[in-house]
Order: structure tokens, then C-alpha cells, then sequence
């Protein structure tokens, strides 16, 4: 065993951090340091500039065009992704759909959809969740009945990130009725642009609009976009998904963030002629998630190189994303009352609207509000443990 | 020792929630976030239908009587109703220390309270004090005739709608000392008042305020110059009790919004009350709120008490609520999953009321300092 780099690691690592601090759009990593969000054509200029090395099908296969890293490359380049503060790889295209477009789709499916991802002129969105069907997905009711060479689509899909953006979207449809209701489940694809998708924006309480709901009434497609056989996308979701419960980790953003905190106590009165940087009550917490996010980078690094059980794959999941809330918590801390102001923040010149609070502040209590989904999405925390325990004794403990 | 309520008080509780359910629906409550960040329609019904913007003031200033037990009933119903009124700032705050100067301006506007035609907003705390009045650094000096304000407030809570702003500045000592503090009535208009108002994060409105060379007559002094201190720290007490009682109102609220949804929102075959692991979340919840309750009650039997006691007991209501707000709310919205992260439901505005609340007069870190400064 052994922590360090070998020296082509430490190579990948060096010409990666170059990267983000020479050829990268500086005013999205500008931006997003000064808490701003950031718009779709942000987005496509920076995973423009990611592609233009090879960088953007992270976990793609060489032959269509990803930089088949091993796996502890890719941790690096997401660790100085994190590191240099630059957008994060929308993940619906490139993360979720395209790996299994290029595992199961067919040649003209590969042909059509690939390039417009790699080159970001494409976005999609997820249609997986549904109104009745969160955590119970396999319960989904979203339809596909099939007419001569086409699908009929009809249901309602929810909490769509990114779908009033979307040119496409892939969905989990029911394309039959069978005693296992995994069973029966295909995958299909939508223009966005066909008639009868209706896309109904939903303002979670930071007050930005990610989600969305979207109906479906009688929306036709080609059978052509059903990826892979009628019926299995339950298997093709779950080859992909394993691997991807590991995207949540976050390591180096826990990292940057904490530095930061570690800076702003510095510079936070307490109340009593200091700084929280030297209160003991506010650093007991900071030090204990710095503790938390360095024994979490060990546990994700051995997941990511050695077979991971199930059951540390969903032990993870939690301690990632609670981990990311306490860091959160931090922010809201250090904001005290200044936690007041709630500025639109995709609008330029935000932090104006509030001259006395800092702009941390105002930022950090909306990434409050907002990271709280990281305890229900990809997974609540609950359905994460009944894993666990299903998984316990199973391997040893 | 007697810590049942009378009969007089249930009825004060009942008509309350009655008035609120009737008058102040969560569609209201959306309606008149979106537009001024209140609602003064509620305000006069307060005033009116219920008379509650006179409880706590003696029937000589107008008032109708009553007291702290009834202020906290009221503070909790406002909570469970998600109000977004005043009601702490005017008349926990600001009536007490207006009762205590007894002077001519600061009778008139008791007067004006109680008929339900003023709202107060309080200025105490700048970006450097954190929630320590001793750290104020805005100065009031001498001019012929009255004082002169300058200085900064920051996050002043309702203060855009506010017909007068009681505010706290230093006419004499440094910033550490608690001597020196005094209270002024200052007009939202006055020049060199530069306000920035915002949305809050609860729905409401507060401004951040720089005061250069605000003037001020002689009678704009409430409470003696430069001994403001005793009163500001009473204040900031009553608010945390009003506070603490508002949080308690929303946790009920919450708690009972999530047991409803436990039983109605089905997954795996079941409801979600039916699921041992949901129950035992609900039942935590219910714990933390039959604490937090508890401090609530503490805080409010002790305002009468010596300023020592009364502060420790505030702040050993904060430290046991503020664990409660967080571990009730988090858990509200995790149990709504998606839709706890909503703006369409009351969840995510309970949950965010109650971050505001925590974050008003101290967090668990400043009330733990606090409370071990002041010998038990």
C-alpha cells in the first residue's frame, strides 16, 4: 500500500491544475468564486474548454471520444476541477446518459447523440423521479405504449434539473405490466421539442429554479430512441449507477470550502473583541469536518480502486452528502445575523442589494437551503441504511 | 407554583388560531411575502378583532393589560401561522422600553401601538458586535437641541415598513463597554438615513442602514443617556422568549404538516407511517419539541426575574431550542423529501423562518459564552 503519486500521477495531476489556471474560462471560475450562478451558455463555454483537451467524457470509453483514465486519474481531475473552483461537469448528458449510450446504445444512436454531448451542443435532462415515485422508482408509472414504429409517451416526471434547458431527455418509461416491477421498464428518449412536453419550473427555497416538473400528454417518438431492449433499463440504470454513487463525494470542494471557512473565522468578530477563528466552540466544529472530509477521502479513494460492497457504497453516500451539509452549516455560522439577506444570485451585481453583509454570507445560507437535497436525492439517507442493512453480515464485518 | 394556563389564556389561544386560520392562510402568507414582505390587513386585525397590540400595555397608555404568558401565546400562534409581522419588534421589544421611559413622545407612540397605526422596527446590532450590545460602535453626539447619528445597523428587520426605528448608538465610552449605550426614536425618513432594503430569507423585509449625521431632537432619547444598557440587554431577553415561543409555534406546525404527509405519502407498498424508522423520526421530533417547549416557558417565567437570571434563563432557552429548530425543521424537510425543498409549501418556509430565528439574537455558540459569563 502506499498514499503517495507515482510520478505519472503527479505529472497528470500538475498539467491538469495547469489547465484550470491558464486555458480555462477565468470569468466562470470568477463568477462562480463570487457566488454568482451561472447561465447555459457559462456552462457550454466551460465544458467546451474541458472538451477541448479530451476532458469532458470523463467516464466514457476511449473509442467514442472519453480520456480513458483509470480510476484515480479521474479522481485527480475532479479534485483540481474542485480545486481551481470551475463549474462542475453537468451531469445528465455527460455523467448519466452517455456512458450507457455508449454501452448500450446502437451505432446511430452513438452517431446522433455523442458528438452533440461531447461538443455541448446538447443538453439533456433525467426523467427518472416521478410525482408517485421517488425513493420507490421501480413503482414508476410514466408510460411508452408502442404505434407501428413509434412510442406514445404519457405521464409526469419531477425534480428535472436543467429540463427548461434540455434539448433532450431520457426517461424511464413503463412499456409493459409484469409480476416484478423492475421488470417492464424501458429507456427512451424525447426531443424536447415534441409536441405535448410541457415543462412546469419548480423554485426550491434558495429561490433558484433548477427543477422542474414535466408532463407528457400523447408525445410521440421514434421506437428508435429506446436505448438498448424493451424492458431492461432497470439492468442498464443499475450497471452505471454503482460507480456513480461515487460522484457525490465532492472531497476537494469539502476541502475548499473548509479552507475557506477557516479564512472567513479569521476575519469574523465574535462578539467579544476577537474572531470566531479563535473561539474553541466554532473551531471544535470546523476542525472535526476537516477531520471527517480527510478520513473521507482515504474511504472514497479505497472505494474507487478496490471493489466496493454495496454497503460501502451506500455508507458513502451518507457521509458525503452529510458531511457537505455540516460544511454548509459552517458558512451559516459564520454569516450570523448577515444570514438575512436573500438576493437573486443569478443576477450580476447580487451582492449589492445588501452592502453590510458580506457576500459568503448571503451565498452560504442559500447553499444551506439547497444542499439539503443532498439527503433525498440520488437516494434518501433512509434508503441508503435499509441498503446497508440488507448488505450487513453479508461480507463480514 | 401554578404552570397551567387559565381559562382566560386558552381563549386568548383558541380565538387567536381561530382568527389566524381564518385570515392568514399559507396562500395569504405566500401573497404577502411576494408583495411588501407583510401583511398590514393582519395587523389591523390584530389590532381590531383581537386587541392583541395591546396586550402587555397598561390600560392607561391604551392597552389592554396582560403580560409576558400572554405575549408568548400570542408569539406562538404567529409562528404556527407563519406570520410575518412585527409582532416581536413592536410590541416584545419596543413597548417595554417605551413603557419604561414614560416620556411624551414615547407615550404618544404607545398610543399609536395599541390602535394598531405604528410598527416599530429596533436597530441594534452592526456588522463587528455579533449579538454583543456592549460592541456597539454607532455614535450619537451632542448637537444643540438634540444628537447627532452616524454609524451602521445592519439586517434591521422590518425595517422598510416601519413607522419608527428605535435604534441603539454610543453617546459616550469605546466599543467593549457597556456603559455609555443609549436608545434614540429615530423617523425612517430623516435625511442622511440611507437605507437598503431586501427580501429576507424568511419572507420578510430588513434593511441595512448607514446613518450619516442623522439629526435628532432632545425628546428622541428613550431611556436615560448613556445607561441604555440594562435596557437594551431586556429587550434582547423578551425578543429571545417571543422567539423562542414563535419557533416553538412552528415546530408544531412543522411536526404536524409531517406526520400528515407520513400518512398520505405511500412508497415500497406503505404509507410512511407505517414505517418504524418515519415513526421514531416523528417521535424525536416530538422529544425535541416537548424540551424546547419547556425553555420557551423558562424563558418567559423569568422576565420578571433580576436581569441576571432573566438572561441566563434566555439563554438557556436559545441553546435548547436552537437544537430543536435544527433537528425538527432538517427533519421536516427530509422527511417531504423533493417537496420539503419547495417554495410551494409551508415546509421550506417553517424551515427557513426557524434559520432566521436561530441567527436573530445569537446562535448556540454566543449563548453558550453568554450564559457561562453570568454567574449562576
Amino acid at each position: 500500500m502506499d498514499l503517495a503519486l507515482t510520478p505519472a500521477q503527479s505529472d497528470f495531476q500538475r498539467q491538469v491544475r495547469d489547465f484550470f489556471a491558464t486555458d480555462y474560462p477565468q470569468d466562470v471560475r470568477a463568477k462562480l468564486a463570487s457566488g454568482t450562478q451561472l447561465s447555459r451558455e457559462d456552462h457550454v463555454r466551460a465544458q467546451q474548454a474541458l472538451n477541448s483537451r479530451g476532458w469532458l467524457g470523463v467516464g466514457w470509453p476511449k473509442e467514442h471520444g472519453g480520456p480513458g483514465w483509470t480510476p484515480i486519474e479521474r479522481h485527480l481531475f475532479d479534485e483540481e476541477l474542485e480545486r481551481a473552483g470551475a463549474a462542475s461537469i453537468i451531469p445528465m448528458a455527460v455523467i448519466y446518459i452517455g456512458p450507457i449510450v455508449c454501452a448500450f446504445g446502437t451505432a446511430e444512436q452513438q452517431a446522433k447523440w455523442l458528438p452533440d454531448i461531447l461538443e455541448s451542443r446538447a443538453m439533456w435532462a433525467q426523467g427518472y423521479s416521478e410525482p408517485e415515485a421517488g425513493s420507490d422508482l421501480a413503482s414508476l408509472r410514466f408510460q411508452a405504449v408502442r404505434d407501428g414504429d413509434d412510442y406514445i409517451l404519457n405521464g409526469t416526471k419531477i425534480w428535472t434539473s436543467g429540463a427548461h434547458w434540455a434539448d433532450w431527455i431520457f426517461c424511464l418509461a413503463r412499456t409493459s405490466q409484469e409480476s416484478r416491477k423492475q421488470d417492464g421498464i424501458s429507456l427512451i428518449c424525447a426531443d424536447m421539442a415534441s409536441p405535448g412536453i410541457t415543462v412546469h419550473p419548480i423554485i426550491t427555497m434558495d429561490g433558484s429554479h433548477e427543477l422542474n416538473r414535466v408532463e407528457f400528454v400523447d408525445v410521440r417518438v421514434p421506437a428508435a430512441n429506446r436505448i438498448g431492449e424493451e424492458g431492461r433499463a432497470w439492468h442498464y440504470a443499475n450497471v452505471l449507477l454503482k460507480t456513480e454513487r461515487l460522484s457525490y463525494a465532492h472531497i476537494a470542494r469539502k476541502r475548499v470550502d473548509l479552507a475557506r471557512v477557516r479564512a472567513l473565522a479569521a476575519q469574523t468578530p465574535d462578539g467579544d473583541g476577537g474572531t470566531l477563528r479563535d473561539d474553541p466552540l466554532f473551531l471544535r466544529r470546523l476542525v472535526e469536518c476537516e477531520a471527517e472530509v480527510e478520513a473521507l477521502e482515504i474511504a472514497v479513494l479505497r472505494a474507487l480502486t478496490a471493489e466496493a460492497p454495496p454497503a460501502a457504497v451506500s455508507a458513502l453516500k451518507i457521509l458525503c452528502t452529510e458531511c457537505a451539509q455540516h460544511v454548509t452549516e459552517l458558512f451559516v455560522e459564520l454569516a450570523g445575523r448577515a444570514r438575512a439577506p436573500m438576493p437573486d444570485r443569478s443576477r450580476s451585481g447580487w451582492a449589492d442589494v445588501a452592502p453590510l453583509a458580506p457576500p459568503h454570507a448571503m451565498s452560504g445560507v442559500q447553499s444551506y437551503f439547497f444542499e439539503r437535497a443532498q439527503t433525498i436525492y440520488g437516494g434518501t439517507s433512509e434508503v441508503q441504511k435499509t441498503i446497508i442493512w440488507r448488505n450487513l453480515g453479508h461480507e463480514g464485518i | 407554583m401554578n404552570l397551567s394556563f387559565s381559562p382566560e389564556q386558552e381563549q386568548l389561544r383558541d380565538s387567536l388560531r381561530r382568527y389566524l386560520a381564518a385570515h392568514f392562510p399559507f396562500e395569504a402568507r405566500r401573497a404577502a411575502s411576494s408583495a411588501e414582505g407583510r401583511s398590514p390587513a393582519l395587523w389591523q386585525g390584530l389590532a381590531g378583532a383581537l386587541g392583541l397590540l395591546g396586550v402587555g400595555v397598561p390600560e392607561a397608555f391604551g392597552g389592554a393589560g396582560g403580560g409576558s404568558v400572554e405575549q408568548m401565546i400570542a408569539a406562538e400562534e404567529l409562528g404556527r401561522a407563519l406570520s410575518l409581522e412585527p409582532f416581536a419588534e413592536t410590541m416584545v421589544m419596543a413597548v417595554p422600553a417605551l413603557l419604561a421611559d414614560g416620556g411624551a413622545a414615547a407615550t404618544a407612540l404607545l398610543g399609536l401601538i395599541c390602535g394598531g397605526s405604528a410598527t416599530i422596527a429596533c436597530a441594534l446590532f452592526e456588522p463587528a458586535t455579533r449579538w454583543s450590545p456592549a460592541r456597539i460602535e454607532a455614535r450619537a453626539s451632542r448637537t444643540e437641541g438634540g444628537w447627532r447619528l452616524n454609524g451602521a445597523k445592519n439586517a434591521v428587520a422590518a425595517f422598510p415598513s416601519a413607522d419608527m426605528l428605535l435604534l441603539a448608538a454610543r453617546t459616550s465610552g469605546a466599543p467593549g463597554e457597556a456603559d455609555g449605550l443609549s436608545l434614540f426614536l429615530v423617523d425612517p425618513m430623516a435625511p442622511g438615513l440611507e437605507s437598503h432594503a431586501f427580501p429576507t430569507i424568511d419572507g420578510r423585509r430588513a434593511a441595512d442602514l448607514i446613518l450619516r449625521d442623522v439629526a435628532v431632537g432632545e425628546g428622541a432619547l428613550v431611556g436615560p443617556p448613556g445607561g441604555a444598557a440594562p435596557l437594551i440587554e431586556a429587550m434582547i431577553d423578551r425578543a429571545i422568549a417571543a422567539g423562542a415561543a414563535e419557533a416553538v409555534g412552528i415546530m408544531r406546525r412543522l411536526l404536524a404538516d409531517t406526520l400528515s404527509y407520513a400518512r398520505v405519502r405511500r412508497q415500497f407498498g406503505q404509507a410512511l407511517a407505517d414505517m418504524q424508522v418515519i415513526q421514531h423520526r416523528l417521535a424525536d421530533m416530538s422529544v425535541e419539541l416537548e424540551l424546547a417547549s419547556a425553555a420557551s416557558l423558562l424563558a418567559t417565567l423569568k422576565l420578571a426575574a433580576p436581569a441576571a437570571e432573566r438572561a441566563r434563563a434566555a439563554s438557556t432557552a436559545r441553546i435548547v431550542v436552537s437544537k430543536a429548530m435544527r433537528f425538527i425543521g432538517q427533519n421536516a424537510v427530509q422527511l417531504h423529501g423533493g417537496m420539503g425543498m419547495v417554495d410551494e409549501l409551508p415546509i421550506a418556509h417553517g424551515f427557513k423562518r426557524l434559520t432566521m430565528i436561530d441567527a436573530e439574537f445569537g446562535t448556540t455558540d454566543h449563548h453558550i459564552r453568554r450564559r457561562e459569563a453570568i454567574a449562576a
